[in-house]
């Protein structure tokens, strides 16, 4: 079991940040070519992501990046870079549908092949971004054994639904956020909320990581290091809830030395489900 | 009976006193009205200096409550190198990057000895590379007071800024326009200095008061049209600063004061400026509140994040020597919970008594720290001044709990070494380490360790420390450096602590 | 590759090198180096450019190099960036330069 709460982006065209990032001590950090590498400054980036990829300073962090859309003449070099460079995963932005996803496939098996890297080692990240992307969430989340977590990414899918962020409840991203984490959960995936832009508003940004939180997502995009104390502090599990998961555990184990089949607490069976939900509050409170 | 003026006379004589000669024989100020009233206040600086009876190899002294917005260093040393005097020594209580000018004046030979905290920009670095002939005396906050004790150092003439004074010399820095804050190191200088001259914008009518400086200590009073600009005295924002790496070292330091054993009411403080200071400040403060732990005193360089604690009563007063910002100022001013202190109520070891004698926590920087735990705040890892001495060796000495606040690399630079270039403070004073990458515990302090370890702090020890800013950077080459002592660090005591060589060019 | 105009990269922000490659006539290295940590990693920052270009197969250049505290991984991706860049080869051999 791996914890996805943070997932920290990371220009990859700022060598300081690349530098030093790993002290915030992130689940996943996440470089980025696209969106905040200006076009002149695509070549560079991908020398300075592909030799940060090549040194320790992120061991024991998840490394992603995120590459230009499939629509950009930069994809390509983007992937040849991020598999040879030994990445984990490679995020796609702006995925519509399962074409999307095979295009960018069959790219990472052959440069798999020509590396020498273990066919399927590179996981696969989908960032929905739009109505479209939305709709096929539950194809695009089961199109690949790749595919490790699917990620709703905001802006350009409410400019896409002609609407725009609002404070409070946000309505506006309700049926977003319910269908991508549906389609996540029934591929048996991980989910990432949509990232929060005003790195000032501590109050906002927690306030969107208990909607998060409470709808189920492992967790969200980050766009600033200090949030990722913040996401951990929110997503820390409650005392009686660390405690119970202990008992469940120690009865779990207890039922293993004694050979029995059935795992019993108080009187009450136990599922296998909930042993493995005792697990994951065990880790996200060893991990707060 | 009349008065037998004789018999006072013989008696006088006989027993070797002084004989009556005229109610205004020792006061003659009073038999003119003009002088009475008067006879401080001076139309120039040039006139000042010419009444100070200041001569070739004099000392001259000043404070540095303006920062980086001093102005009078500056002012008075050129009309000085205009007069034509040589071979002075200089004892402001600390140099910045504005008085770089200075270096003019050690080139002319105006200037020959130096005596200061720190010394930062061209200035440090021409001193570096070898300049000056004689090394320059670099002392803590409260050293400055014990050599003045001492007579080792020894002002013949204090120009002092203030905010205000009046034509009798009463003066202080909160009041006014251009408003300082506490003159904590001014103070010093109006006792010990032979002749003092108070150069201020504002002339207040008698009297002026609070008295900071008071009309018993100075003998001169020059208007100027600016002693500093207070917009450059901040160092570190009242506001939450948004560097996230300082965000983080101040929540591990808060967590660590947290934690220590001594966050406990009545305790006292000592957080000074700086972004991770300012922020840690911040962050114990809403522990604080949170856990209704009150501190009945904070100590040293004043800010903001201080001030509002006072005025939300988790702190009970303020000791105040520097104010670091305009928040710091203005609550000096307005609140008689926020004092000003001198530096030897600070920090002076041989005080009667310091402040720094009875703070349980202190929250430093440092440039460099090595595996003895010795700390390096005066040259940068490159061998260059670039740093003060300031307060940090004497509160590090007194303080119950000393804890040090440093990335582990600054850009490539490992700020965890082996040996640092120069020692300012003894290791055995500090408690703890905190960077970014882990904390260690001075192995003088294990139940300290054991507290900090069991609250789950990332403790490590300063030699993994040091092992990762090589892994990160590489092993740095070491400086070169000539036999040539450029400054010699003292201690508290007067002590010799460390000497600075001159870099090898 | 061969070098046949003037490739930058980088910025001369803190933790980043700012690498200027340009033709040079001879075949060799004219190597001009300005770093802020000049003293301690000098010798450093050399070996890592050096041997970036040998790796990238240049052998005539010129190399201007301003840093301000670069890791040795930021210093080896902006003389890469560059040489690619005066060579003008789009064509990168990630992990196999030659």
């Amino acid at each position: 079991m791996k914890l996805r709460r943070s997932m920290m982006f990371i220009p990859g065209s700022n060598a300081g940040m690349l530098s030093n990032s790993y002290i915030y001590k992130p689940d996943s950090v996440m470089f980025d070519l696209e969106d905040a590498v200006s076009l002149t400054e695509k070549d560079t980036a991908r020398h300075l992501v592909f030799n940060t990829l090549q040194t320790n300073l992120y061991d024991g962090i998840e490394t992603v990046v995120r590459i230009n859309g499939v629509d950009t003449p930069f994809w390509e070099d983007d992937l040849d870079m991020a598999v040879r460079g030994g990445v984990q995963i490679v995020r796609l932005p702006k995925t519509e549908s399962v074409d999307d996803v095979k295009e960018i496939e069959q790219r990472i098996e052959k440069i798999e092949k020509d590396c020498g890297r273990k066919a399927g080692d590179t996981k696969i990240m989908a960032a929905i971004e739009s109505a479209c992307g939305v709709v096929n969430s539950v194809a695009i989340a089961r199109s690949t054994p790749r595919m490790v977590a699917i990620a709703l990414a905001g802006f350009d899918y409410l400019v896409d639904m002609q609407t725009s962020r609002s404070a409070g409840s946000e309505p506006e991203l309700f049926y977003a956020r319910a269908a991508v984490l549906h389609a996540a959960r029934a591929a048996k995936i991980d989910a990432f909320d949509v990232a929060y832009g005003d790195v000032n508003d501590d109050a906002g940004f927690l306030r969107e990581v208990e909607i998060a939180k409470n709808l189920g997502y492992n967790g969200k995009s980050l766009i600033h290091p200090r949030q990722i104390d913040l996401l951990h502090k929110a997503y820390a599990p409650a005392q009686k809830d660390i405690d119970h998961a202990r008992q469940v555990l120690q009865a779990a184990k207890e039922a293993q030395e004694k050979g029995l089949g059935v795992v019993s607490l108080n009187g009450k069976m136990i599922d296998p489900p909930v042993i493995h939900e005792a697990q994951r509050v065990i880790l996200l409170a060893e991990n707060a | 009976m009349s008065y037998d003026k004789k018999r006072a006379q013989d008696y006088a004589a006989q027993h070797n006193l002084p004989e009556f000669e005229g109610v205004y024989a020792k006061s003659p100020q009073l038999a003119n009205t003009n002088q009475k009233y008067h006879r401080k206040l001076i139309p120039s600086l040039e006139e000042a200096i010419k009444a100070s009876g200041l001569k070739d190899g004099d000392t001259v002294s000043f404070h540095h409550a303006f920062r980086e917005g001093d102005k009078v260093v500056m002012q008075v040393m050129k009309t000085i190198a205009e007069m034509g005097f040589k071979n002075l020594t200089i004892a402001p209580s600390s140099l910045l990057n504005c008085h770089d000018g200075l270096l003019e004046y050690i080139r002319s030979g105006v200037i020959t000895k130096i005596f200061t905290s720190g010394l930062r920009g061209e200035l440090g670095e021409a001193i570096s590379n070898g300049v000056m002939d004689t090394p320059v005396q670099i002392h803590s906050h409260g050293g400055r007071v014990h050599l003045l004790q001492t007579g080792e150092l020894s002002i013949d003439v204090a120009f002092l800024g203030v905010a205000s004074a009046d034509e009798f010399g009463n003066a202080n820095g909160s009041h006014g326009a251009l408003s300082c804050g506490s003159l904590g190191y001014a103070k010093v200088d109006a006792q010990f200095a032979r002749y003092v001259v108070v150069l201020t914008q504002e002339l207040i009518d008698y009297p002026n008061y609070p008295t900071s400086l008071s009309q018993d200590q100075v003998d001169a009073v020059v208007t100027v049209d600016e002693v500093g600009d207070p917009s450059l005295i901040s160092v570190g924002a009242a506001r939450l600063t948004k560097n996230p790496r300082d965000l983080m070292l101040a929540r591990i330091a808060a967590s660590v004061i947290e934690n220590s054993g001594f966050f406990k009411s009545n305790f006292s403080l000592q957080t000074g400026s700086g972004g991770a200071a300012t922020a840690t400040t911040i962050f114990l403060g809403e522990k604080m509140v949170e856990k209704n732990i009150k501190a009945s005193f904070a100590l040293g360089g004043i800010t903001g994040p201080i001030v509002d604690l006072l005025n939300k009563g988790m702190i009970e007063a303020i000791a105040d020597v520097q104010s670091f910002d305009t928040v710091a100022a203005h609550s000096l001013r307005d609140n008689t919970a926020h004092t000003e202190i001198s530096a030897n109520e600070y920090a002076n070891a041989t005080s009667k008594g310091a402040f720094v004698d009875r703070v349980d926590v202190v929250l430093l920087s440092a440039l460099e720290v090595d595996t003895d735990f010795n700390v390096n705040v005066l040259t940068g890892s490159d061998g260059i001044m670039r740093g003060a001495s300031g307060g940090h060796c004497d509160v590090a000495a007194a303080a119950n709990l000393t804890v040090i606040v440093t990335p582990l690399l600054r850009a490539r630079m490992p700020c965890i070494v082996d040996s640092v270039n120069t020692v300012v403070t003894p290791g055995q004073t500090i408690d703890v380490v905190v960077t970014d990458h882990g904390i260690a515990v001075n192995p003088n302090n294990p139940d300290l360790e054991k507290r900090l370890r069991d609250a789950k702090l990332p403790v490590t020890t300063i030699e993994e420390l040091r092992d990762l800013a090589i892994a990160r950077a590489g092993k740095p080459d070491p400086i070169a450096y000539t036999d040539k002592v450029v400054a010699v660090v003292r201690y508290r005591d007067g002590s010799v602590m460390d000497v600075v060589r001159q870099v090898t060019p | 590759m061969k070098v046949i105009q003037k490739g930058m990269a980088g910025t001369l922000e803190s933790s980043d090198v700012l690498v200027v490659v340009s033709p040079n006539d001879a075949d060799d290295i004219k190597l001009s180096l300005q770093s802020k940590v000049e003293k301690q990693y000098g010798n450093a920052i050399r070996k890592a450019i050096s041997e970036t270009l040998a790796k990238c197969g240049v052998t005539g250049a010129k190399v201007d190099v301003r840093d301000q505290g670069a890791l040795d991984c930021v210093i080896r991706a902006r003389v890469e960036a560059a040489v690619y860049r005066a060579a003008d080869e789009k064509n990168v051999k990630f992990g196999g330069q030659s």
